[in-house]
């Protein structure tokens, strides 16, 4: 049915929105500014095309379905930033402290103050070196690029032509990168700010790192709806390593559209996490390619959503060749008015047979009013696999209730502790000691702060209850 | 200490105890035994609260108050403590943070102070070397991955860390060897003082060889149908319950 709608929709091309008309105009406002464009401006131009092109999204493109993007829409005067650096407070109460090649953006600029020296192999696009300008032209765009085009987020498509500098962290072959590399990307709370952020990370023949992307607000003003939208494109060469997290904690005024590509050569390892709160607009792609044999990932996920908050995420899994292993588990909680959307899709191409691929999504609904979307795909076009998926919304576990409230624990510290561990259990695959100790606390906080996310629901089941 | 008179109990809207009575004085240690089904664990289950176990009629005294007015976390608070046949795992929430959200609920109840994270990481250890627990399994998940005998260890030292009036032990000893049943029965036997009391619900007879018990009950068909010292413990074991039918009750 998708399909049949994409093909009558390219034959009469929807009229574009008034952002897209005034995203394209941005887009052109820049490119008078672009001093070393020869090495983005393909980038830039198709980019421009196909989101000139996309249909805007909208509940009958199935891919938007349940996120609106009326937050955008309203953003018809979105400016660039010029630029500023992230204030001391910030960086003194939000940062994660831990031993690591720190890198600051604000609004998407560097802020060389705020970040250390880039070691070997870590440059701007704007400075890069003739080695450097090689990897990027041999690479950017052509992870992403592997994209089914019927299932491209336009979004990505505007990222590129929004380009005009971006990150490069190359670690050469076999090279362990020791310090895990911790980027960190501040919005300042200036009304209608965009930032526009491209980040390209190429590993080498047994090259190993470990790289976190931190998204914070600098401060907590309501009406800020400034617009982030990143692309993070991985090339894992064979036998690399990499451990990515990725944490959007930004405030909930602002908007952030985002995605991870990463394509997986052989026997390459992937340890993913990421977790989102829900903002006006959250919108998360991942899309991980198994493009060698033997390669592996496991892939854990949190989205923790409230108020009247959304958070999208939409991960794809592709297994184009045989022998490869996935691991996905995701899970999430939704209340208030909140809504979350998980779409999970795995796709075993016809020849990667000994495939073994397991994904898991479990939800707590914390409020009568709150909504989740949970939506696994699987799509098996090979005969010889292990696979294996499971969705759940439920409530807290009455026996684990039970058992603390025989302890002599109050319902409501009860609820705390067995809420707030459902996703605590997921942080102890994160490997970085300080990272996950941080993670805990704030997360310890944010239950402790607010109770729209302690699940208080009792089950309907439970009128056999004595008086 | 504790008074049962007439008790009627549901589960599932199936009847289970059908008119139990047992009364239990400070410092003695009552054994329940019994066939399965005779409604053992649902007396444990009823005498702490849990949902689902509907009390139909007759009442329980614990220390002069009405069990039956009380939640389960009052229950607790008061002194009344099972450990579970199947202790529950909860991953991502700490043995130490639930061990200590437990005492300093029973403390703040007795108006005593809050112990401090110090004192009670202290504390915490020295319970968890009587009962043999390497102190590790503090930083872990609830009963997370735990062996069989480590869930129903740490039953016990959770007891310890409680100081409980009236311990109710359901089949505590189901799972373990004998080095780990002679471990969980010092740290029971550790316990009896003269004021407190203990139900040790338990198929065999084994276990009271190493708690010895003051009475033992034969629980059927939802009442208690016997009573004895720890002689009677031995005569079940050498016969079984098959007599139960026999003389008709």
């Amino acid at each position: 049915m998708s399909a049949r709608m994409t093909n009558s929709r390219q034959s009469i091309p929807a009229p574009m929105s008034a952002f897209q008309r005034h995203a394209l105009m941005m887009a052109k406002q820049q490119s008078v500014a672009a001093s070393h464009g020869h090495l983005l401006s393909s980038l830039r131009e198709q980019g421009a095309s196909e989101f000139e092109r996309a249909t805007w999204p909208g509940r009958k493109l199935e891919h938007w379905k349940y996120t609106s993007v009326q937050a955008l829409q309203s953003n018809e005067t979105a400016v660039w930033a010029a630029g500023s650096s992230a204030s001391a407070e910030c960086l003194a109460t939000q940062l994660i402290p831990m031993h690591a090649t720190r890198l600051v953006f604000v609004d998407g600029v560097l802020d060389a103050a705020a970040s250390d020296t880039m070691p070997e192999g870590i440059c701007l696009f704007s400075q890069a070196d003739n080695l450097a300008t090689d990897v990027i032209e041999a690479n950017l765009g052509k992870v992403a690029g592997t994209v089914d085009p019927a299932r491209r987020n336009l979004f990505a498509s505007l990222n590129g032509a929004w380009t005009l500098d971006g990150l490069l962290i190359h670690v050469a072959r076999n090279v362990v990168l020791e310090k895990p590399v911790y980027l960190v990307y501040v919005s300042t709370a200036q009304h209608n700010v965009v930032a526009n952020l491209r980040t390209l990370v190429v590993l080498e023949q047994g090259a190993s790192a470990q790289i976190i992307e931190h998204f914070l607000s600098s401060e907590h003003v309501s009406g800020n709806n400034g617009f982030v939208n990143t692309l993070t494109e991985i090339q894992l060469g064979p036998n690399a390593q990499l451990h990515h997290t990725r944490l959007n904690l930004e405030h909930e005024a602002a908007i952030h559209v985002g995605a991870v590509h990463v394509n997986l050569m052989r026997d390459a390892v992937l340890n993913g996490f990421t977790l989102s709160e829900g903002s006006q607009l959250k919108r998360i792609d991942y899309q991980l390619n198994h493009c060698g044999q033997g390669a592996s990932l496991s892939f854990d996920g949190v989205y923790l959503a409230r108020h009247d908050q959304q958070v999208d995420y939409h991960t794809c899994i592709e297994h184009r060749v045989p022998n490869c292993t996935s691991q996905q588990v995701f899970r999430g909680i939704v209340g208030n008015k909140a809504k979350a959307v998980f779409n999970g899709r795995i796709h075993i191409f016809e020849d990667a047979q000994k495939t073994l691929a397991e994904m898991s999504n479990r939800n707590l609904l914390t409020s009568n009013s709150a909504e989740i979307y949970t939506k696994p795909e699987l799509e098996i076009y090979a005969d010889d696999v292990k696979c294996a998926h499971g969705a759940t919304i439920s409530q807290l576990d009455e026996t684990a209730l039970y058992y603390l409230l025989s302890r002599g624990i109050s319902p409501a510290n009860a609820r705390t502790m067995l809420s707030f561990g459902f996703i605590n259990e997921l942080l102890s695959s994160l490997t970085i000691e300080p990272l996950r100790v941080w993670l805990e606390a704030w997360l310890r906080n944010r239950f402790s702060e607010d109770r729209s996310l302690v699940s208080d629901i009792k089950p309907a089941t439970d009128s056999g209850a004595e008086p | 200490m504790l008074d049962i008179h007439e008790l009627v109990a549901k589960v599932e809207g199936k009847q289970i105890l059908n008119g139990l009575n047992l009364s239990i004085k400070p410092g003695e240690v009552h054994a329940i035994m019994g066939p399965n089904g005779a409604g053992k664990s649902t007396l444990g289950n009823v005498l702490t609260g849990r949902a689902g176990y509907d009390v139909v009629s007759g009442d329980v005294t614990f220390n002069g108050k009405n069990l039956f007015e009380l939640e389960v976390e009052e229950r607790a608070r008061e002194g009344v403590f099972l450990a579970f046949q199947y202790p529950v795992e909860i991953p991502g929430v700490s043995n130490m943070e639930f061990l200590k959200a437990s005492v300093d609920a029973r403390r703040k109840h007795l108006g005593l102070p809050e112990l401090s994270s110090f004192d009670f990481m202290k504390l915490a250890r020295e319970c968890s070397q009587k009962v043999s627990l390497d102190p590790a399994f503090l930083k872990r998940g609830v009963n997370e991955g735990f062996s069989g005998g480590e869930k129903k260890r740490n039953e016990i030292m959770q007891m310890m860390l409680l100081e409980p009036r009236l311990c109710i032990l359901d089949e505590t000893d189901s799972g373990l060897d004998i080095d780990a049943l002679q471990v969980v029965a010092a740290g029971v036997n550790a316990m009896r003082d003269s004021a407190r009391s203990f139900i040790v619900v338990t198929h065999y007879q084994r276990l009271l060889d190493f708690i010895v018990p003051d009475y033992v009950h034969v629980l059927a068909n939802g009442r208690i149908v016997r009573t004895g010292d720890k002689e009677l413990a031995k005569e079940l074991e050498a016969k079984g319950y098959g007599w139960l039918e026999k003389e008709g009750v």
